[in-house]
Order: structure tokens, then C-alpha cells, then sequence
């Protein structure tokens, strides 16, 4: 499915709180749970064999819509930490990388191939190694998914975007006082 | 110096580097940095925890929008998380000494609304809000854009904010709007020809003389839905109709410092001869009043066409995206929209809502009521705009017409506040998104502009509203 918003990662009604916690308990609600709250079987994170599921497969354009920090929060909280599309709409990746979720871009044909392998085995398993930033299939088949330097470099060296900004202070004031003049 | 022309978006990108080092996302100073109550709290927590303080707490400003009541506030708020989230912004303004447009400030009001109207909003600066919504700012030659909470965190702290340049894309409307088409209705048109993720890695600049015509209102609800066309940003380059908006307002540049701004903003607008990534023509003449029919901002048609047909999508995600949308919205194929009986009609949000739609939808209702079947609401955008439409009356033509006045908020567009649909209802709805649920659980947008709204109201089904103006 196509164009997946923010709305329908985690719904407005969740956004009311002041801290991060339980958003898991949210991701995908409306489509999750049927109007009464009881889990809808037919949606395929309400299934038991993905309880556990670490790596999400969705259409193009992935998080489109509300600039919602909470659908990553949500993901997380479910305990997704991959996410492989044909594209992701530019708010929601910024963000994903900000909370250890990786988007993994694949082109149109990968994509195809990783439908249909998941449609013939539900319960299949991906490897992603970002050190390679390869997604290995089974029967080691693997694809190259691009992702810059810099996001690769704090994802895996833990590094904090705030403190990387904060490292610039000098350069920042600098600006600061010839911007004032 | 250099002697290439270069575009609107790249002169305030370039003016705003701090710093760039290889293989790394810029540097962006910000100039402005607007808060709301759904996405700070995290970020005021994040610099709690690393005993951080505000870096420029003058080029802060907050307000209240989305889960605010918008009835007569009678305290409590009935909503407990949502008083919470409130009282949280208001200690978060407190401690860190952010000027806050808080419950019963006079100038509150929606974000994107009061920005502007303060004259915080100006031509050339980088303007920032933890709303996709953000891109509003851009009708001023501002680049504005939306951010998530870890950014807001980014740049309540450093006042700077990680960003990759986008590439760019421009919008030429060429032409004059039609009688009883709008400015919402260029919008639509750009984003059923482009599509949701059309605009995807790109800030979109609307240029040509379809543009130039509009008031600063009609530019704003152009830009505001830049993002759903997945735009980065939407820009208009500043003329003579930005200043005299801008000029006298509480923040605006006054004196000398004003006839400075001046000079700087006239240097702005793209040069001759600069090229853009991506180009699109749309024109103004040939456009008729928009509705969508689906559940993205993108599937839209002219009111008098009929619902497209799923089984002529161009592929097969195409056509599964196209019948789920037909089957939530209750719609058949080849089904024509005008005559559908609706149950709500929104007139309001940050897309909608400012005196020009009160002034259009208020010209419509005069003297008439509203259809017996529809629950109509009209949400102005800020208080001040809600005193300036009394002033003229507008509430008393509302209130006669059946419709309900509220206070300001951003109400039922994202339905955080108690104003919502019930599952299955029916709205037109001046907001800017109609995504699953977006309006309440289970509940059924047509996007349409203020005039298409107010006809709705009027009848209480889905109206060409040009039929009503020739008369």
C-alpha cells in the first residue's frame, strides 16, 4: 500500500501526552484494533507471527503528511527498527533517523521481489547489516540500500545529532554577531 | 560575489549557512522559531535532562492551537491529558522565558495564523515549527518548513537545525481565477495533477501572474498545502502586496529598520535567467471549483467531474489505493459528487480561516439559513480575527444562518479538541487533509475551498457555488 500518512501510523488522539511512552501500544490503531478495541485479526500486525517483528515492509512514499515525531516513537515502541520502502516522504525519514529507525530505500523491482517472497513465506526472515548496508534475503541473496555517511555514522557510533550541533558553537555565534550587525 | 542567477530558495538558503562540512547535512541558522503544546514537550524535557537552556528564547514564540477547546473556555478543560499538555507549555514558556500566546492572551490563535498576522513572519528569514503546516510562512519568501520534536529539541538548543538542500520546483500559474474559483482550488488542481509524493526532496516556488494577483491570504492557503504534495517547503517571492501586509504589524520592522528591511527584501525574488530542477504550468482561467473524492489531499477533481474509476488506475497499486479510498468514502465509480448530502460543514484551520474566508463565507450566508440536515462550524484562525469579524458583524450573519461561532483553534482539521466527526459522517471542510480518520474516527472529508464550504452549508450537499454567485 502506497502513500501510508502519519495519520494512520499514530492517530491525533494519541499525541496528547508529554513524554514518549507507550505510543507502541498506538502504531497503526484504526487499522489494529476494530472500532469495539478488540484487535482486528486481518491486519497483519495483529497476527501472532509478527509480535516480534523488527523489519517493515510498505509502499511507496511511507510517512507522508503530519510532521508527527510519534509515528517513529510508535514504530520503535512496537519494536520495528527497519523500515524498507521504494521512497519515504522527507519529514518522516529526517525523523526515523533522530530515533534508531532505519528507512531502507530498495528500487521498484527489489520491491516487487521482497512482496512476493514475504506473501509465499509470512514468517520469513531479513538480515539488515547497515555496517554494509545490505539487506540480505534468504538464500543470501543481498541488496545494496543507500543511506548517506553522516546518518550512517551516527547510527552507528551512537552519535547525537544535538551534540554534533552543539560542537558548532563557536561557528554559531560568529553568525549571531554578523547577522546583528 | 557571484554573478549567477540564483533563485528566491537559494538566496535564503546560502544567507543562512553556518555551517556545512563534507558528506554532512548543513548547518541552518533560524531565524524564528514557532512552539505549540503537541510537539514541545518532549523537546523542553530533552533539554531538561541535559540542563540546556533556550539559546535565543526572543526568536522563540508559542501559542495554543491544537487540542484548545473551542468553545467559551469553562474551566477545567474536560480533557485531562490534553489540560496537561497545556499547563506543561505554559510552565515550559515560564522556565525557559518563551513568549507565550497562552489561554487567555487576546492575540492567541492557530500558529500559521498568528505568525503572520504579528508580523513575526517576514520575507527572507528561515522559520521552523513542529507542524508540517509550517510551510504557510513561505507565502512571505520565508523558508519555512515543519519539523519533528528531536529538531524543535535541535533548535530550542543551538537556535540551528540540521538540514540536506533540497532541490527545487516551480509552480507557474499563469492567469486570472474565475468567478467562485479560489486560491484552495489552485492548490488542489497542482496536487491532483502531482500527486502526494510529487513534490517529495523539492521546495516548491509559485511564480507567473496567477500568483502575483493574489492576496497574501490566498498565497498563504497556497503554501500552507505545499506539504501535501510532499514539498519540503512552498515559497512566493515578496512584492509590494507582502510589505503593505506586512507593514505596521506588532513585530514588523518599524523606522529605519524598515526601510532597511525593505531594501534587503526587494534583493530577494529569483533572477532573471536562474533554472529550477523541476518545472510544472498551471492556469488560473481554465481552473473550476475543486473537491476531493479520496482519502489524500491528491485525489481531488473539479466539482463537476464525475469519481474516477478504479479500474482504470495506471497500475495495480494505483488501482488498490483508488478502491480502498472509494470504499471508506462509501463512493461508487463514475459517481457524480454534486447533490451528496453532507453532515458537517468545517469552515476553519491554518488553510482556511482568516478575515478574507470569514468575509466570502459570511457574503453567501447573509440572509439566509443554513440547510436544516447540516451542523455547520465556523472556527476564525486567531482571537484577533475573531474580534475583527465581530467588529463587522460576520459572527451575527453566521449565528443567524445557523452555523456556530467558535474561539479560535485548530478544531476539527485535526480533531484533537472534541470538535469531530462521528464514524461514517460526511464533511466539506476547508482544512487541508483528508486522510483516514483525520477528522474523528471514521469520519468522511471532501477538502474544498471556503465558497465550496459555505455553498455546502447552504444546501447541505456537495454544490458547484458558482451557481449561486451568477444569480
Amino acid at each position: 500500500m502506497n502513500d501510508i500518512d502519519t495519520d494512520q501510523i499514530i492517530p491525533a488522539r494519541f499525541l496528547k501526552g508529554t513524554d514518549k511512552s507507550g505510543m507502541g501500544d498506538h502504531l497503526f490503531a484504526d487499522w489494529r484494533y476494530n472500532p469495539d478495541g478488540s484487535p482486528n485479526p486481518s491486519f497483519v500486525l495483529s497476527k501472532s507471527e509478527h509480535q516480534n517483528s523488527k523489519i517493515l515492509l510498505v509502499g511507496d512514499n511511507f510517512g507522508c503528511g503530519s510532521s508527527r515525531e510519534h509515528a517513529p516513537w510508535a514504530l520503535r515502541g512496537f519494536g520495528i527498527r527497519a523500515v524498507i520502502s521504494t521512497s519515504f516522504a522527507d519529514i518522516f525519514r529526517a525523523n526515523a533517523l533522530k530515533n534508531g529507525l532505519l528507512p531502507i530505500t530498495v528500487d521498484a523491482a527489489t520491491h516487487r521481489k521482497l512482496c512476493v517472497l514475504l506473501e509465499e513465506s509470512p514468517e520469513m526472515d531479513f538480515t539488515v547489516d547497515l555496517a554494509t548496508s545490505t539487506v540480505t534475503l534468504p538464500g543470501n541473496e543481498a541488496v545494496q540500500f543507500p543511506i548517506d555517511g553522516f546518518s550512517k555514522s551516527c547510527l552507528m557510533n551512537g552519535i547525537d545529532e544535538l551534540g554534533y550541533l552543539l560542537s558548532f558553537e563557536s561557528k554559531i555565534s560568529d553568525y549571531e554577531a554578523r547577522d546583528s550587525s | 560575489m557571484s554573478k549567477l542567477p540564483v533563485t528566491l530558495f537559494e538566496k535564503v538558503w546560502n544567507a543562512h549557512l553556518v555551517a556545512q562540512e563534507p558528506d554532512s547535512p548543513a548547518v541552518l541558522y533560524i531565524d524564528l522559531h514557532l512552539v505549540h503544546e503537541v510537539t514541545s514537550p518532549q523537546a523542553f524535557a530533552g533539554l531538561r535532562e541535559r540542563g540546556l537552556r533556550v539559546r535565543r528564547p526572543e526568536k522563540t514564540f508559542a501559542t495554543i492551537d491544537h487540542s484548545i477547546p473551542t468553545l467559551n473556555l469553562s474551566f477545567p478543560i474536560q480533557d485531562a491529558l490534553a489540560a496537561k499538555q497545556i499547563k506543561q507549555l505554559e510552565e515550559n514558556c515560564r522556565e525557559f522565558r518563551i513568549q507565550l500566546f497562552g489561554m487567555k492572551h487576546p492575540k492567541r490563535g492557530v500558529v500559521h495564523v498568528i505568525g503572520p498576522e504579528l508580523g513575526l513572519t517576514l520575507p527572507g528569514m528561515t522559520i521552523v515549527c513542529g507542524d508540517s503546516h509550517t510551510s504557510t510562512h513561505g507565502a512571505f519568501g520565508a523558508l519555512a518548513f515543519g519539523i519533528g520534536t528531536s529538531e524543535v529539541e535541535h533548535v530550542l538548543a543551538t537556535q540551528c537545525l540540521l538540514q540536506r538542500k533540497p532541490k527545487t520546483f516551480e509552480v507557474k500559474v499563469e492567469g486570472k481565477l474565475a468567478p467562485g474559483v479560489s486560491a484552495k482550488d489552485i492548490i488542489l488542481a497542482l496536487l491532483g495533477r502531482i500527486g502526494v509524493s510529487g513534490g517529495n526532496g523539492h521546495v516548491f516556488e509559485y511564480t507567473g501572474t496567477g500568483i502575483r494577483s493574489l492576496s497574501m491570504e490566498e498565497r498563504m492557503t497556497i503554501c500552507n498545502m505545499s506539504i501535501e504534495g510532499g514539498a519540503r517547503a512552498g515559497m512566493i517571492a515578496p512584492d509590494d502586496t507582502t510589505f503593505e501586509y506586512i507593514s505596521g504589524r506588532d513585530f514588523a520592522p518599524k523606522g529605519r529598520a524598515w526601510e532597511e528591511s525593505l531594501t534587503r527584501w526587494h534583493q530577494l525574488p529569483t533572477d532573471a535567467g536562474a533554472t529550477f530542477d523541476k518545472s510544472i504550468t498551471l492556469n488560473a482561467h481554465e481552473l473550476i471549483p475543486m473537491i476531493t473524492y479520496g482519502t489524500n489531499p491528491g485525489m481531488g477533481i473539479p466539482i463537476t467531474d464525475r469519481v474516477p474509476d478504479p479500474a482504470q488506475g495506471r497500475d495495480g497499486s494505483q488501482r488498490l489505493a483508488l478502491e480502498k479510498a472509494l470504499k471508506y468514502m462509501g463512493l461508487q465509480p463514475g459517481e457524480s459528487l454534486l447533490g451528496k448530502p453532507v453532515d458537517i460543514v468545517f469552515i476553519g484551520s491554518c488553510t482556511n480561516s482568516r478575515m478574507s474566508d470569514l468575509q466570502q463565507a459570511a457574503s453567501l450566508l447573509k440572509g439566509r439559513t443554513v440547510a436544516p440536515s447540516v451542523r455547520v462550524l465556523v472556527v476564525p484562525g486567531s482571537q484577533t480575527i475573531k474580534r475583527q469579524a465581530e467588529e463587522e458583524g460576520l459572527d451575527r450573519i453566521f449565528k443567524q444562518a445557523g452555523a456556530e461561532w467558535r474561539e479560535s483553534g485548530c478544531s476539527m482539521c485535526i480533531a484533537m479538541n472534541g470538535d469531530q466527526l462521528e464514524p461514517g459522517q460526511y464533511a466539506v471542510s476547508t482544512s487541508n487533509r483528508n486522510f483516514e480518520g483525520r477528522q474523528g474516527k471514521g469520519g468522511r472529508t471532501f477538502l474544498a475551498s471556503t465558497l465550496t464550504a459555505a455553498a455546502a452549508a447552504l444546501t447541505g450537499r456537495i454544490t458547484d457555488v458558482r451557481t449561486m454567485i451568477s444569480e
